[in-house]
């Protein structure tokens, strides 16, 4: 792993550590791609966000840059028609069931939605597809935060660090398809799970659903 | 030429796209998971159960579905505190299992009512109208699909093609298939039932009388 390796990122020249993962690479180098569901600290990345989309010469597909460890001579594109095409689509899909109304959001100017939005000038409504609301409600049985699932975009990232970080197990994925959410066992309220109040969770979430209270 | 039919392509499966979002955001959410209160000594009943299938088993991650079945198979559904006692005899957090429980459609959290009702979701069946007799169910007994009535006497819930999609729309009652259903008929199916418990109690009312008055000769 120490081996240092030279690849090309738009045109610039960076050394990287070898097998270190193409997102953490570029980030670290100032260099933006869009991620919501990679977490540094993750061995196995997820990659479902689907929006760390790069093209890579030799490769005839666009590929997720949050699993592709980076080799000697990787010439990577992070912009290209293919790429802002599945970025547009899956930033689109996203939005229409993600709760607007950004100005009474928690995490209004720290949002990653709003980041990408920023940097690739994708528009918050869709021409394409109708927005869906979800009508779920706000779980304010917690002190410290509170829980907004209908600003959920199901990163998996509290999850994870309910699980790998602060070893509670308190909540999960439940559910499957368009029904699918962050619940507590039983989907009771979490005040009623093993939940420790850690606030890890919090720290990670992309977006406004989880926030602490103010 | 090409760029006009590719343009065309583009715009059909935008709306394809559309149409379908607009489908999904009339589904329901469901509420509640855990529906039903036990019944007094059912908790003792389904740990014990569980406990026996946990001896005979592997108790690793792998082999956790397998479990589920299993234990489902026994007492036909997932109560909590089976699912609580796997999770904490695999090592895990409840919440997971619980995860997967919801997943998986053949799993079930609500107990199996005595009428079991299975609307038929298949393509015919979808086309000519499975969602109304869905609603009209649900409407009528309270619940959503998949839950049970609180008194466990009707389940509800969707299955794929029954396979006779000739008399769409079709509904499931305890392996008795119903056909050509209309919202009207739903009614006449759960007084139907009505019927049935009421000819059941009559007739066990007799058995009880005639043994009385067999004991009495």
């Amino acid at each position: 792993m120490s081996d240092k390796v030279t690849i090309t990122i738009d045109d610039c020249k960076i050394t990287a550590p070898e097998g270190e993962k193409l997102l953490w690479v570029a980030l670290d180098n100032d260099i933006y791609i869009p991620n919501l569901c990679a977490l540094k600290e993750k061995d196995r990345p997820s990659a479902s966000c689907r929006l760390c989309f790069v093209e890579v010469k030799g490769i005839s597909d666009p590929v997720t840059a949050c699993t592709l460890p980076v080799t000697e001579g990787l010439v990577v594109k992070t912009r290209s028609p293919e790429v802002d095409r599945l970025v547009k689509t899956a930033f689109e899909l996203l939005i229409t069931d993600h709760r607007l109304g950004c100005k009474k959001c928690p995490a209004n100017n720290s949002c990653e939605l709003q980041k990408i939005s920023k940097e690739r000038g994708l528009k918050y409504k869709s021409k394409r597809f109708k927005p869906f609301e979800k009508d779920e409600p706000i779980d304010e049985s917690m002190e410290q935060f509170i829980f907004d699932r209908s600003r959920c975009v199901l990163c998996g990232r509290c999850v994870w660090v309910d699980h790998h970080v602060a070893e509670v197990g308190a909540i999960g994925f439940s559910l499957r398809g368009i029904k699918r959410k962050v619940t507590t066992f039983g989907d009771y309220d979490l005040a009623d799970s093993p939940c420790t109040e850690c606030g890890e969770c919090v720290k990670v979430c992309p977006v406004g659903a989880l926030s602490f209270n103010e | 030429m090409l760029r006009r039919n590719i343009d065309v392509f583009e715009e059909c499966k935008n709306k394809a796209l559309l149409k379908f979002v607009i489908m999904l955001g009339e589904l329901n959410c469901v509420k509640e998971m855990f529906l039903l209160e036990l019944l007094e000594g059912e908790k003792e009943f389904i740990l014990e159960q569980v406990s026996e299938i946990l001896k005979n088993n592997r108790t690793e991650r792998e082999n956790l579905v397998p479990l589920l079945q299993k234990v489902q198979g026994v007492l036909g559904y997932l109560p909590e505190p089976a699912i609580e006692k796997i999770a904490k005899t695999i090592d895990i957090p409840a919440v997971d299992v619980f995860g997967l429980a919801t997943f998986y459609n053949q799993l079930r959290l609500n107990p199996p009512g005595k009428y079991q009702i299975k609307v038929c979701m298949g393509t015919a069946c979808h086309m000519i109208g499975g969602q109304i007799i869905l609603e009209s169910f649900e409407r009528r007994l309270d619940i959503v699909e998949g839950e049970t009535t609180p008194d466990r006497k009707c389940s509800l819930e969707r299955v794929a093609c029954v396979g006779c999609c000739a008399i769409a729309p079709v509904v499931v009652v305890n392996e008795f298939i119903e056909g050509s259903l209309t919202p009207t008929r739903v009614d006449g199916i759960l007084l139907q039932f009505d019927g049935d418990d009421q000819e059941e109690e009559a007739g066990e009312q007799e058995q009880e009388q005639e043994s009385e008055g067999g004991q009495d000769s």
